[in-house]
Formats: structure tokens, sequence, C-alpha cells
């Protein structure tokens, strides 16, 4: 799957999920974190979405905020876990 | 304990006996043994009765001897005997045997300044013929509820908010800055509530209407010293601990009906029922809840405490069922927005207890707030002590002592952990240090407000409208102490003695009495070094020491586990109610106007796909349906001729 839509699917579920206020503009490399999108639990439901979605597993080293702490970070470590996979 | 009205015309003319009966009529639950109005012309005042004190005597409203005075009187005042002596021996007479006597002869005496000699939980409205002058005053920790509002040409008070709203000159409009201040700090400051223009009198304060102008005069708040000494001797503290409880408890149990106990099976309940069966020495009736999901119950302690104790025990199951269906009843009680369902299981125990025929029960409130019992004094004790040292690999670690309970928090990764309890300069500045991860996190629901409500409240901070009533001590005060301040000075009133205290056992006409919230015992605690009270990170520690053989040692040992209930989810899957379909449903948000229809939709399909877990999800589910249940209940329904919970939502 191409990064581009990872990202975009990743947008929908953090959109969705997180941000109640959806007139609110989330760029690919904004914080989850700064912007209080990702509460002190909100990163669990981002690793069952990542590892459900995309038959990944998620090590516990591997939940830093350089992996899972914007869209495209998020897109990106993704994106290097599927390679690895294939 | 009982419920009070009452009327002021500001400008002549004469009160409105119906419309006083009215307001009156609405507080039936809270005092169903007697109902009675005074009328003289401009001022009117109303009572409903709960006997407790001096059956046969105790009616009201009452007068001195003379008809000078003229009170109505919710609460207790727990010293009423030895003031009694004492204004006896100045030369006062006393028709009855009543407390409510005692604070007429005491305000003959000693005028506004009587509340002093007060050690108990009041409401009241005294009205001086002579002087022409209305008293409203309200206990030092708001542990009774006092309302009251203005129309052109009157001053209405009422125990309750809906008494106040049987009156059509009186709006019923929901306060948007109070609303923000709910979605952040949990709580109205006093003196705001819900209602646009209608008020509460701030605990420890009293209001003087005189000429028609209208003063707060503050009387009582907690303080603590500017500095805090290391090296306390714990002993002595505890015994003096142990004694000033013992005679908190000792006054409390007055009473011409029995007694029973709240028992939850943590520390607090646990030594109020010992003490009062050390002072009663009788077999203690007590009551508890338990919850069919595993992750809030705690039966077991119950039943070990109880056995411990030997106290006739019964417990009432709450089931997430349970929740869904009285919540609507909850809210009508409460009268403002909650985050939290956990005022629903106490509605059911305080059902439970008058059900087994007691009007009174003891409770452990309090001691969290005056003796380091909260997790909040904790989790600010553990950022500070990060703060201190920011390139610690190893402080951070004791995030993981946090919130032990709670499953979701415990799985976070490390990094997670440690940017939600971060500690940056400017959050060290911050007089609101300790309660920044809790004010931050609950602002949060605020970007489900719709755009109206947002721009309606566009500038409005809450936390400078209490920056700038802060005492001038506070800015000398530790953290530790800025923290206990907080919590007694806004949630303690505001939620924890209202919407889980007076509003939920009040709704089934029984009263709590709290030993720990005697003024002796929180002044005492007041000058506690923090690390008495909490040592390390042993909460309650002096507390624990002078009970220490008293109460079960496994009651004493357990791991803190502050009192929840399940929440957002009650009212989704199988425990789905209609009522909360319709309330949620964008049709019904848009009508309110106060939330952003798309917002609360995708919040519902999160809880309706089971994917809701997070405590913010769960607080903006609560706090959304409650919002809905009180505009529903108090604004849509609203009917100029009275006013009913609606038996169905």
């Amino acid at each position: 799957m191409p990064t581009r839509d990872i990202e975009r699917e990743v947008h929908s579920f953090v959109i969705s999920n997180f941000l109640f206020d959806q007139s609110v503009d989330l760029e690919p490399d904004d914080s989850l974190l700064d912007k209080g999108l990702i509460d002190s639990t909100g990163v669990i439901e981002l690793v069952d979405f990542l590892e459900e979605r995309y038959a990944i597993k998620v090590e516990d080293d591997e939940v830093i905020p350089a992996n899972l702490d914007s869209v495209r970070n998020v897109a990106k470590y993704v994106d290097r876990k599927l390679t690895r996979v294939a | 304990m009982c419920g009070i009205s009452g009327i002021l015309k500001l400008t002549g003319g004469r009160v409105d006996r119906n419309q006083l009966g009215r307001m009156i009529a609405t507080l039936s639950h809270r005092g169903p043994d007697a109902s009675a109005v005074h009328v003289a012309t401009a001022i009117g005042l109303a009572h409903a009765r709960l006997s407790i004190i001096d059956l046969e005597g105790g009616a009201q409203p009452m007068s001195t001897i003379d008809g000078r005075l003229w009170i109505t009187f919710n609460g207790e005042i727990f010293n009423y005997i030895e003031i009694r002596e004492e204004l006896s021996r100045k030369g006062h007479r006393f028709a009855t045997r009543s407390d409510t006597e005692v604070i007429l002869n005491a305000y003959r005496e000693y005028g506004e300044d009587c509340v002093h000699h007060f050690n108990g939980q009041w409401a009241f409205a005294i009205w001086d013929t002579e002087a022409q002058k209305l008293v409203l005053s309200r206990d030092r920790f708001g542990v009774r509820p006092l309302f009251y509002t203005r129309t052109p040409d009157s001053l209405l008070f009422a125990s309750e908010i809906k008494a106040l709203l049987t009156c059509p000159q009186v709006p019923a409009e929901i306060d948007l800055e109070a609303l923000d201040q709910i979605f952040t700090f949990w709580v109205t400051l006093p003196p705001r509530t819900a209602f646009k223009n209608i008020f509460q009198v701030p605990p420890g304060c009293s209001i003087i209407v005189q000429n028609g102008e209208v003063s707060v005069r503050p009387y009582w708040s907690v303080s603590y010293p500017g500095t805090e000494s290391n090296d306390a001797d714990e002993q002595p503290l505890a015994e003096e601990l142990l004694h000033l409880l013992e005679e908190a408890t000792r006054i409390r149990l007055r009473s011409d009906v029995p007694v029973g106990a709240y028992l939850s099976g943590g520390l607090d309940s646990t030594i109020t029922t010992a003490l009062m069966r050390k002072i009663a020495n009788d077999r203690v009736r007590s009551f508890s809840i338990t919850f069919a999901d595993a992750e809030f119950d705690e039966q077991c302690y119950q039943d070990e405490a109880s056995t411990f104790l030997g106290t006739q025990h019964q417990n009432i199951r709450c089931s997430s069922a349970d929740i869904a269906r009285i919540f609507p009843q909850v809210i009508w009680h409460t009268e403002q927005p909650v985050i939290r369902t956990a005022p629903a299981p106490l509605f059911l125990l305080s059902g439970l207890v008058r059900e087994n025929g007691f009007k009174v029960v003891l409770t452990g409130e309090g001691a969290d707030e005056v003796l380091g019992g909260y997790d909040i004094f904790k989790e600010a004790k553990i950022r500070n002590f990060l703060a201190r040292s920011p390139e610690s690999r190893w402080r951070p670690l004791l995030l993981r002592r946090l919130y032990p309970y709670m499953g979701n928090i415990q799985r976070q990764p490390a990094a997670y952990l440690e940017h939600f309890f971060r500690v940056t300069a400017k959050d060290f500045a911050s007089p609101f240090f300790s309660h920044l991860p809790r004010w931050e996190l609950t602002a949060k629901l605020k970007s489900l407000f719709s755009a109206e409500v947002r721009e309606a409240t566009g500038s409005y901070a809450g936390t400078r409208e209490i920056e700038d009533t802060l005492p001038p001590p506070y800015w000398s005060w530790s953290y530790f102490r800025r923290a206990e301040y907080l919590e007694a000075k806004y949630l303690l009133p505001g939620y924890i003695l209202s919407c889980q205290g007076d509003r939920m056992s009040m709704a089934h006409s029984v009263e709590g009495r709290h030993p720990f919230l005697d003024h002796r015992v929180v002044e005492f605690a007041a000058k506690l070094p923090s690390n008495v009270k909490m040592k390390v990170l042993d909460q309650k520690h002096l507390l624990k020491r002078a009970f220490d053989g008293l109460i079960p040692e496994s009651i004493v040992r357990r791991p803190k586990q502050p009192y929840r209930a399940p929440d957002g989810k009650c009212f989704f899957g199988a425990a789905a109610v209609d009522y909360a379909q319709e309330l949620l449903s964008p049709d019904c948000i848009r009508k309110n106007g106060i939330f952003e229809p798309q917002a609360v939709t995708s919040l519902v399909t999160k809880f309706r796909n089971g994917r809701a877990n997070s405590v913010k999800d769960n607080m903006a589910m609560i706090g959304v349906l409650s919002t809905q249940l009180l505009v529903h209940q108090f604004i849509t329904q609203r009917s100029q001729e009275y006013m009913y919970a609606d038996t169905r939502y």
C-alpha cells in the first residue's frame, strides 16, 4: 500500500477518533501530543488500530513519539513495518 | 435536615403565599415529615421538615419567643447543647429542645458573628423584623446548599434551584461561562451555578440583604501556615488527631432518630464506623454499594470491615443498566452537568438507607481533602520530584505508582506517560501546578461545544477568575498545600459534597454527617506538615498511624482505590436506553445548541462501536448527556405552573 494511502487512512482515523472538533486542521506533521489529540490512553487506541488494520505487530519499544506522534510519522512507520514483513 | 425557601420583597408589596407554597412543594424530598410557611408582608419563609432533633418541638419556620427573629433552617448545629448552656447562662430563654432555637438566640446574642460559635452543617435564613434585615448563611465547607436569585421586585432563596424556577419571573437559562467552568474544573466557581443569574451562597459566607442592598460576607476559609516543619514528632500528632475525630463523631451522633453508617471498604468510612461503634457502644447498621463490574467493586473490603467492626451490614448491587436507568433522576437532583456517573450509585445507596428506616448516616467525606488522601496530591508530589531533575532516567519510573487501579493508564508506554505528566518550566511556575493535568485534560472536552457557545465564551478563562480570588497567603504555600486548598475550596463543595453528597442523599430524605469536616479537625490538619499527611508516597499516613490497631490491618494496607463507577458504556450496547439515544441525536443536539452535532455523532459512533475506552471519551459522553438532560428537564420541559421530574427522562 502506498505511504500516501496509509497517511490518508491514519489521518481519517485520528480525525474520527480523537478530534471532537472537526473544524480544526490537522497537518501531516502536527504533533498529536502537543495538539492534545492523544490523551493519556489514546496511544493504545492508535496501536490497536494499526495492528488490526495493517496486520502488523507494534513492539513495546516502538511505541515512542518518534514513530507515532504525527500522521506522517505513523504512515512512515507502518510503511517500514510492511516493507519488513514483505 | 430539611428544605428551605423564602421570598423577600425589595420594593414593597406582599409576598405571594401561593408562590412560596409552590417553591417549598418542590423540596418535599428534602423534608417529607412536615411543611409550613410564614408570611409577614414583605418576607415569606418556608420549610419542609425532615424531623431528626426535637421531633415534637422543632417545627419551622420558628421565631424567638418575642417574635422579633424568624428562621428557616436546613442542617444541624452539632454543638447546640453547649451553646444553649452558654446562652442560658447569659439569660436567654428557650421554648424548645431544638438546635433551631439555639441559632435564633445565638444570633440575638452575637449577631452575624454567631456562625463562629457553630460546629455543624447548615443553610439558614434569619429575618430580623426590627432591623428589616435578611441573613442567609451557609456552613464553612458547603455541606448544605443555598441558592438565591433576584427578580425586579424580590429576592428569592431556596435549598435547590428547582424551587426558584417555579417562579415565572426567574428565567431558566444555562450560564455558558459556568458551563466552561464545569468543562474545566468539574464545578462552577461560587457564587455561580449552571444557571444564569441564579447564584449560590458561597461556603463559609453569609449574605446580608438590607435596604435593597445585597452584600456577601465571608466568615471562614481554610488556611495553611507559610512554612513547614520537617521534624514533627508523629506520635503526639496522631493522638491528637484521634482525639479530635472521636469528639467530632461524638457530637455527630446527637440525634433523636437512629444513625447509620456508609461503609465503602475504604479507610475513611471504616474509621468513622469504628468511632461510631466505640462511642455509641451499640451494634452499628452499615450500608454500602457493590458493583457488578469487578473493576469498581470493593465488596471484599466492605465485608472485612463489617466483620471486624461487628456491624449489621446491607449492600445494594449497582449495574451499568441501573446507572443508565436512574441517570435522569440523578441530574434532576445535581442540577448541574457532571462528567462522571459516580453520583448515580450514591443515589441508589441513599434509597437503600431510607428503605431501612434510617434518616441519618455518618460518612467519611473530607478525609482525602484534609489529610493528604487524593491521588492528585501524589501526582503533584511525583511531578515536582521529576521537575527537580528532568534528566533523571529513573525518576520517571515513579509514574507507574500513579493510578494503579486504572488499567488503561498502566498499559500506557513510558514515553507517553512521561509526556502526559510532564512538567514544563511554565507548569512549574504556575500557581495551579498540581491541577494542570486534570484541568487541561477536562478542558479538551470544550472542543465539543458548538461554534455559538465557543464564540460566547471566547476570551473567558476560569483560571484567571480563580487566580483573582486567591488569598494572599496562597503564594507562600508549598505546591502540596496549594493543591489541598484548591481541592477543599472547589471540588469538595462543588462536586463531592453536592453532586455526590447532599443532592444524592437528600433525594431520598437522608442526611449525611461528616466527622472529618468538623472545623476543628480541618484546622488541625491544615497546620500539619505535608510530609506527615503523605509520608513519601504513603497517603493519609498520620491518619493510618492514629488508627493503627483500631481497624483491620488489611484496610490500612490496601492500595487506595478512589470511589468510581462505570461511565459512558452504561448507555450503549445491552444497556442502551431510549432517552440517551434521543438526547444524543443530531436533531436534539442541534436544537439545544450547546454542542456540535457532528462532534457528538463521532463520539456516539465510537461508543457504539465499542472503541471508546479513554478517560477523555468517557468524560465527554457523560458531560454531553448530563448537559442535554439538564436542558431537557429544566428548560425544555419547564412548566410555569410547576416543575416535576419527568418520569420518563
